[in-house]
């Protein structure tokens, strides 16, 4: 299993991510991060401390679950329905920059069903995509506006995300494919 | 014609019977019992090894439902249904519509039991008029027309008054008065066994002192009458003691039990299947200690009679909330059964005993022909096959009706046959005894 | 960060699913299952206080509910949840006086269901009204009160209420005061609370008092002062005016100067005591308004976390699908 990002990469890259965002937003004034739970959440926490050390000022974060937005939800009558975790956004979303936030960036259908919710919560000026790892394979129109690795992968292969809050290391990994 | 029954274990308590014998029929009538008897031109039907020979069960608490509710069994129905459970007679309740309160209704109901040809019916008259409570119904007439008890069962009699009365006066012919032993005002609107099932369900309870208030009220009477008194399908360990009070001090009370009420407990309305309303009947399925209770009556004697208020109620009836369901379960073609699975092959009763529950003693506390093989009684004969495997299935009973809780039970002993005034009216197919 | 990945772990005890397709009681969920329901209800509190209160979780199903007898606050939390799911809903009041006239329940419920909705929503007069329907029908069944048997999401929204407010259930006492005998509530509850680890007290003229209570886990008492005391919960049952009065304890005021919650009684119990009540409430008479409009009244709170929990059993019951595996 090849380790595509270490901790000390994925560091680097937020880093990097964090002044792209800094410099193409002109500072970070009207911004807001927004992270698909589980992992995107984490990412974005990381991020607002990373802007917060560059500018000095904090960047409103919240947390978004997508499952009941997913369009697969109900489709198959097979297999629990998946688990719902809070969403919690504490503030406004009107007129403000969302910087959405996910680890992994594949068919485009979980970014498709986060701005569906987030247009439940009201009018954003724009919307900004983030991801930690884009691995190709779109099947809906949507591009990311920070990516911090393309990575060229296979159907069959899978990329594993794993982030000290929830496992214990940081680490991208490239599963499965032909070895 | 005459046959000869040769090869089976005969058991004849009132005779004091119990050996290998033979018996020989002559027409209707009972001709013989005794070792090796001759063949002297008869018919001889070989029964087979480890089949039993016995007088003819008599049920006495049958609702038949004919006239009026013809949708949930008829006369022919529930002989045909009586026969295949083993029982040569059975005694039919007179809540009917119209109510078997006149010679009339009595001899509508023994109209049809000649027609059918299946187990003889000894109808129970009405102790009032429409069973309503008011007035005693004509009872010498009932007698006359051929009932042989009087009852208001389905309900109890409305007041001490009148079942006093029905009592004395019954008591002029020793006719016996059966009593559906509840006190209506504590039984209310209940629909189950007051007790931790019922509670869990949500059904709303009827205590078993609902039912020891009714024996209690019968014994008393008894006592001042001088009348017998027999409490039908006892259920609660009070009534039992109700009843053993009674018979320590002379009182002529006796009772019988249900195979579903020494079979099962209240847990069967939550488990295997909730609310199952085929496990909803009055009185109710009660509590472990009830059970047991009727089982300790039965083995000690104090139990008189099993007979299994066989109470038919189409599937549709059947198919609704549990409290909108009315009461009742089939019983004719599981008694046997049920009797010797959880009785004799449990070790608690003989089979002696068993004939005495099941044919000696309803035979004489109804005063009708049967209980023994006496020579000159009827030809009325069951076979028992004690260790036949019967599966129940209730789509396949004979009753016009099919609401048994015991559906899918697999139970150790059967009915091989059944021979009612010398001619076989049931043979187990698989149990085949060759009449010939 | 261990230590935290480990406390995340512990406190995720909850099932990953449900096991069965119907909703028939608080009886046949597993504690994790209860808190699966809890959990997902959390989230779905939230949804409730966007300024768009819909997600598209439940589009194209369609919900019965399916009433046979009053209900206004049952019935509209359940309409709400299903709407703010997206679900087609659909609400049916028959008054039980049609039945009387001929078609059954299950006559009634396979009409419906050859229109082919996904999930009934059922109140009903008659215990076990709800397993009937589970043996014929092909939706999933929701229990939203049978007879006296129970009324799972009432429980449910009271647990979630109370976990809220004291963030456990475990080694809290709950005193339930009220008529325990005819109340759905009492058992749902006392199944869950039992389950979950509670000290649950019961209390009620004997009168009022299922037989053998006590097998169910509880303490009972008559002695409202002993039930109350120390309580971290106290909730109030409905006393059902129109049958109560004389049949089953002497008079509505007698009821109330011997069992009415009031401020008074209330002093025994806990500083921080919850109050509760599953509704209608009859002020005056099993619960003075001090006591319903108080500091510690949390009634209202239930009604709104009603609708929460309703969307959580919508939402876990929607796949249909009845699963094998132990929770």
């Amino acid at each position: 299993m090849p380790v595509v990002m270490d901790a000390d990469r994925i560091g680097r890259t937020l880093t990097r991510i964090a002044h792209e965002i800094v410099e193409r937003n002109r500072g970070v004034k009207d911004l807001a991060l927004v992270g698909v739970r589980t992992r995107g959440d984490h990412l974005a926490r990381r991020l607002a401390r990373t802007l917060h050390e560059i500018t000095g000022d904090e960047v409103p974060t919240g947390a978004l679950d997508i499952t009941l937005y997913r369009d697969d939800l109900m489709r198959h009558a097979v297999g629990p329905q998946p688990l719902v975790r809070r969403t919690e956004i504490p503030f406004s979303i009107d007129d403000r920059k969302i910087l959405l936030v996910d680890d992994v960036l594949y068919t485009g259908r979980t970014t498709r069903a986060a701005l569906d919710a987030l247009i439940d919560f009201g009018r954003p000026r724009s919307i900004q995509l983030i991801v930690l790892v884009d691995r190709g394979h779109r099947e809906l129109p949507i591009k990311a506006d920070y990516v911090g690795k393309n990575l060229p992968t296979s159907f069959e292969e899978s990329v594993q995300v794993y982030l000290q809050e929830s496992d214990d290391r940081d680490e991208v990994v490239l599963q499965g494919g032909a070895a | 014609m005459k046959r000869l029954l040769k090869g089976g274990r005969v058991i004849d308590p009132v005779n004091g019977i119990d050996g290998m014998h033979d018996v020989l029929l002559d027409g209707d009538r009972i001709a013989a019992v005794g070792k090796d008897l001759p063949v002297d031109g008869a018919t001889v039907v070989a029964v087979p090894a480890g089949m039993i020979v016995c007088p003819g069960f008599i049920d006495m608490h049958v609702h038949l439902r004919e006239p009026g509710q013809e949708h949930k069994e008829t006369v022919a129905t529930g002989t045909a249904s009586a026969v295949a459970g083993g029982f040569t007679a059975v005694a039919c309740m007179p809540n009917t519509s119209p109510v078997n309160d006149n010679a009339n209704v009595t001899g509508y109901i023994l109209a049809k039991a000649a027609e059918a040809g299946l187990a003889r019916v000894y109808p129970i008259g009405a102790v009032s008029r429409g069973s309503k409570g008011d007035l005693l119904a004509d009872i010498a007439e009932l007698r006359q027309a051929g009932c042989v008890a009087i009852t208001d069962d389905g309900h109890p009699v409305a007041t001490a008054m009148l079942l006093r009365r029905a009592m004395e006066y019954a008591g002029m012919f020793g006719m016996l008065v059966i009593e559906h032993c509840e006190d209506p005002s504590l039984k209310a609107d209940g629909v189950a066994h007051e007790g931790f099932h019922a509670a869990r369900l949500g059904l709303r309870g009827m205590p078993g002192a609902c039912e020891a208030l009714g024996v209690e009220r019968g014994v008393l009477l008894s006592e001042l009458t001088g009348s017998a008194f027999h409490v039908a399908h006892m259920s609660a360990r009070t009534s039992l003691r109700a009843v053993r009070k009674g018979k320590d001090a002379g009182i002529r009370v006796t009772c019988e039990v249900a195979p579903h009420h020494f079979t099962l407990t209240d847990e069967s309305l939550g488990s295997p299947i909730p609310y199952d309303t085929n496990t909803k009947m009055n009185p109710p399925l009660r509590e472990a200690a009830d059970r047991d209770a009727m089982i300790a009556g039965i083995v000690d004697g104090s139990v008189d009679v099993i007979a299994t208020d066989h109470a038919p109620h189409h599937a549709d009836e059947k198919h609704v909330e549990f409290d909108r369901a009315p009461f009742g379960i089939v019983g004719l073609e599981t008694a046997v059964s049920l009797t010797l699975d959880r009785l004799v092959h449990s070790g608690l009763i003989t089979l002696p005993r068993m004939v005495q529950l099941l044919s000696a003693n309803p035979a004489r506390l109804l005063g009708v022909p049967g209980g023994s093989l006496s020579v000159g009684q009827p030809a009325d004969i069951t076979v028992i096959a004690p260790d036949l495997r019967v599966r129940v299935a209730a789509r396949e009973l004979r009753s016009k009706s099919k609401n048994t809780p015991f559906d899918g039970w697999e139970l150790r002993g059967g009915v091989a046959a059944t021979i009612v005034g010398g001619r076989p009216v049931f043979e187990n197919p698989d149990a085949a005894i060759a009449f010939g | 960060m261990s230590s935290s990945v480990s406390a995340a772990a512990s406190e995720r005890v909850a099932a990953t699913l449900l096991r069965s397709r119907h909703l028939l009681g608080i009886e046949d969920l597993s504690p994790e299952e209860i808190i699966l329901i809890l959990d997902t209800a959390e989230a779905m509190k939230e949804i409730g206080s966007r300024s768009i209160k819909k997600v598209p979780a439940l589009r194209g199903k369609t919900v019965v509910n399916l009433f046979f007898e009053p209900s206004t606050r049952t019935r509209t939390s359940f309409e709400i949840a299903e709407k703010r799911l997206s679900a087609d809903t659909l609400s049916i009041a028959i008054a039980s006086s049609s039945v009387v006239k001929g078609e059954t329940l299950a006559d009634t419920v396979l009409n419906l269901e050859a229109m082919h909705p996904d999930m009934i929503v059922l109140r009903h007069a008659s215990s076990g009204a709800c397993h009937l329907l589970s043996r014929i029908c092909r939706s999933a069944i929701i229990n939203a009160g049978d007879g006296m048997h129970e009324h799972p999401t009432q429980a449910l929204l009271d647990a979630f209420t109370i976990r809220e407010h004291k963030s456990r259930l475990a080694g809290l006492k709950v005193a339930i005061v009220g008529d325990l005998l005819h109340s759905r509530v009492l058992r749902s509850n006392v199944q869950l609370l039992t389950k979950m680890g509670a000290e649950v007290w019961v209390c009620g003229p004997p009168t009022l008092i299922p037989t053998e209570i006590t097998r169910f886990g509880v303490r009972a008492t008559s002695d409202v002062n002993q039930a109350v005391a120390d309580a971290d919960v106290v909730m109030l049952l409905r006393i059902q005016l129109e049958r109560m009065e004389g049949a089953f304890f002497p008079s509505l005021r007698e009821y109330f100067n011997v069992f009415g919650m009031t401020d008074a009684r209330l002093k025994h119990a806990k500083p921080d005591v919850l109050i509760m009540h599953p509704g209608p409430m009859n002020r005056g008479v099993e619960i003075a308004s001090e006591v319903a409009d108080g500091p510690f009244s949390v009634i209202l709170e239930q009604v709104s976390n009603g609708v929460a929990v309703r969307m959580a059993v919508l939402y876990l019951l929607a796949g249909g699908v009845e699963h094998e595996t132990a929770a």
